[in-house]
């Protein structure tokens, strides 16, 4: 016998109005009763829920008007990546056209650029999600890059958005790689610091893909080696995948152009791997940033966890075409206050934000490309350095504490 | 019974199928290159074209489709997944296909009857046109007949029941069938039978077809009285012992027949496809109805918790991540009901959607991909 439900009733009004997958603020286990203390050198209780209302207001008018122009536009985007990646596997076949070769590589570049940043991080945060269209799904969807979609989204989505620019928390912090805040114990082989930085910018979607292994939670007890190869379990098989189709299957099609068709395709992850380091370190890095202990973030209001994202977060300027190439991560404070929000709405939203942020007195950060990778070089190479006696002895966070007490 | 009428796939699109193609195009795959050309030239997602809307009796619409050749074809009696975009955003229903094998251009059509509060059959009633590309699945459901039909059989439905077993009356005609087959049929009245016209042809050009029409809601108009009850088997002369009956309509209806069944000892003559639309209980009285937990083979009565907490009260150990909504890790694959989400309140009642079991509840009967 069977029972097959043949139709269903009534539908959501068509509409994204109720898609939701923002990030909650943090809550304490042991404490339910303390209130956060974040923010509140700068603003009270009070101001710190009108400025909570005054985002949500701003989030819920953009995803009451999410329709059809978003979904034409990320299917731009994915037609303009998907006719450049064609393009550049095609000209490989022509090496022996001098500008043919450069020209597919800037193709291939372009097209991975866009698939992991404007396409792929937005839409592994879910902000298509309400389209339900499986291709743009963040469930579903797997980007041009070794490292597998599954990994990526629990330390990004999860633990970066959640736990954004907290000690001990964030592992992007410095991506346990370099020391890049100043709350980050110093340590001798952080004298490599500006070294480390500039070889990871070339491997920086195998640092990624290991970053995502999450191999020291086996170092701290946290899990089993059992539990680290079955959270795993794909990695491989997406590395294979990746390897195989850049370095062997593309390179032998082109039959006696071989090595010049591997070159060609490591060149362009290489192209690729550069510029998504870039704007990545410029996103939470440069000077001004705030980090934060997990202590004072513990039971914060809506209020504070968006005082956190914005403090937590930089921009930085350019033109249309360039924010496009960043994933608009070039506004990454409007991002980490609503990552679910289709990201060509950032820049609209952009001036909104800065104005909210000036009436509150608080800093919104941003400045050129140019600027911004000053500013996080200038870092790496500070912080690489031994702290000054009387700046180990009271870290940021705790002075800032203390400021509170006073 | 089967169809596959699809034209053969030329050397092209075959290779653009195998493994190689894959791999080539990996991680998206080849259909994501294709349908930037054309949405139909995907050669694993099936999708159609609308070539015709025709409105039948009873608010019904009949949507031709010609579908691309990722379709396999489908046996009487199966239904499709049938998504269509509407302001950005698909909406994915299953209708059963109601059309006959035996069409010779490859396509066929569901008949979807118009609801006061169903999105999509509204759509389909009013504004879809010839043009339109829609997103399906490959034909689905046990719902069939065998390759060897039987004689002496019974096809029974009520309302909008009837397009299954419509598309199994027409097969069989078209395939030359000449052995007796009963065809009942209950609507509300002869206004609102869906397909009039084509049951007035079959009864005028197949005398191996009886055809039974009642009309519960017009007492001395069709040909026997009031809703199915055994009596009715009794005057067609039917002895649920020896017919093979295929049963589709809403369920009430389907609960009678099987009892009637049972009551025969004649329960390994009858399938069953149920058609109903579920009550979307927008109230506080959320804890009703069933929460059903598919891959698992559970049903577990809703206690109003989040499906989360009740998959694993029911023993099962679903992956999750946050348990508020944020990371995704739990999302599953809702067969069908609707679900309210604890965080917003939004209700939800589209089949075949991802959702996040830890903060949606049931509302009433639910099936997820558990």
């Amino acid at each position: 016998m069977l029972t097959t439900l043949l139709n269903i009733g009534k539908g959501p009004v068509p509409s994204a109005s109720d898609h939701d997958e923002r990030p909650r603020p943090l809550v304490s286990e042991t404490d339910p009763e303390r209130r956060a203390t974040v923010g509140l050198d700068r603003l009270t209780y009070e101001q710190l829920d009108e400025l909570a209302v005054e985002l949500d207001a701003i989030r819920q008018r953009v995803l009451d008007d999410l329709g059809q122009e978003d979904a034409d536009y990320i299917r731009r985007v994915v037609k303009v990546q998907s006719g450049l990646e064609i393009a550049g596997r095609a000209l490989m076949f022509l090496p022996f056209i001098p500008p043919a070769w450069l020209a597919g590589v800037a193709s291939l570049s372009l097209s991975k650029i866009l698939d992991n940043m404007e396409i792929g991080h937005n839409v592994m945060h879910g902000q298509y999600d309400w389209m339900n269209d499986p291709a743009l799904n963040s469930k579903q969807f797997e980007w041009d890059i070794v490292g597998p979609a599954a990994g990526w989204k629990m330390t990004h989505n999860y633990e970066h958005h959640t736990f954004t620019n907290i000690h001990g928390k964030d592992r992007d912090i410095g991506y346990g790689l370099v020391r890049i805040d100043e709350d980050q114990p110093w340590h001798p082989v952080y004298l490599a610091n500006p070294v480390l930085a500039f070889g990871l910018m070339f491997i920086f979607e195998w640092g990624v893909m290991l970053h995502d292994l999450e191999l020291d939670k086996l170092q701290s007890g946290e899990e089993t080696w059992e539990q680290v190869k079955a959270r795993n379990a794909g990695t491989l098989r997406k590395i294979r995948r990746q390897v195989v189709k850049d370095y062997v299957l593309f390179p032998a099609l082109t039959g006696p152009f071989f090595l010049s068709t591997l070159a060609g395709n490591f060149s362009a992850n290489i192209v690729r791997n550069i510029w998504a380091f870039n704007v990545i370190f410029c996103g939470h890095f440069p000077a001004d940033v705030e980090t934060f202990s997990e202590e004072s973030a513990e039971n914060e209001s809506r209020g504070q966890w968006y005082l956190r994202q914005v403090l937590g977060s930089a921009n930085i300027s350019g033109s249309k075409v360039f924010h496009i190439l960043t994933g608009n991560l070039s506004h990454q404070i409007e991002h980490h206050l609503f990552p679910d929000i289709p990201s060509r709405r950032y820049p609209q939203i952009a001036p909104e934000i800065r104005e909210i942020c000036d009436r509150y007195g608080l800093t919104y950060n941003t400045g050129s490309l140019g600027k911004q990778i000053g500013s996080v070089a200038k870092k790496l190479f500070t912080l690489g350095l031994p702290p000054r006696k009387d700046a180990a002895a009271t870290p940021a966070a705790a002075r800032r504490d203390d400021d509170l007490a006073a | 019974m089967s169809t596959d009428r699809r034209p053969r796939r030329g050397l092209a699109r075959r290779l653009l199928a195998t493994r190689l193609a894959d791999h080539l195009t990996a991680p998206h795959g080849v259909d994501r290159f294709l349908e930037q050309l054309d949405p139909l030239l995907t050669v694993h997602q099936v999708r159609g074209v609308v070539s015709e809307v025709v409105h039948e009796t009873g608010a019904a619409s009949t949507v031709v489709l010609a579908p691309n050749d990722a379709w396999t074809g489908f046996r009487p009696g199966q239904h499709v997944q049938f998504g269509v975009e509407v302001d950005g955003k698909r909406r994915v229903r299953v209708f059963s296909v109601s059309s006959s094998t035996a069409r010779d251009d490859g396509r066929f059509s569901v008949t979807v009857k118009a609801h006061d509060d169903g999105y999509v059959s509204q759509y389909l009633h009013r504004e879809m046109a010839p043009g339109t590309v829609v997103y399906l699945s490959e034909a689905e459901g046990e719902f069939v007949l065998p390759e060897e039909v039987p004689g002496g059989l019974l096809l029974l439905s009520g309302g909008s029941g009837i397009t299954p077993v419509m598309s199994m009356l027409l097969s069989l005609r078209d395939a030359g069938h000449t052995r007796p087959v009963t065809f009942l049929h209950y609507a509300r009245s002869a206004d609102d039978e869906i397909f009039r016209g084509a049951l007035d042809e079959v009864v005028a050009t197949c005398p191996w077809a009886t055809v039974r029409r009642v009309y519960t809601r017009e007492p001395g108009a069709g040909d026997l009285q009031g809703r199915f009850t055994t009596a009715h088997l009794d005057l067609l002369g039917i002895d649920p012992a020896t017919t093979p009956t295929w049963a589709c309509g809403p369920a009430g209806l389907i609960e009678t027949v099987r009892k009637t069944y049972a009551e025969a000892g004649a329960e390994q003559m009858l399938a069953v496809e149920y058609f109903k639309v579920p009550k979307v209980d927008l109230d506080a009285a959320d804890a009703t109805g069933t929460l059903s937990l598919d891959s698992a083979g559970l049903d577990v009565p809703n206690d109003g918790r989040t499906i989360l907490e009740q998959a694993e009260e029911a023993g099962l150990t679903p992956e999750f991540g946050c348990r508020m909504g944020i990371c995704h890790k739990c999302t599953v694959k809702k067969k069908h009901g609707a679900v309210r989400n604890v965080l917003s309140g939004e209700v939800r009642a589209d089949t075949d959607e991802d959702i996040r079991i830890c903060i949606n509840k049931p509302v009433g009967d639910v099936c997820v991909a558990l």
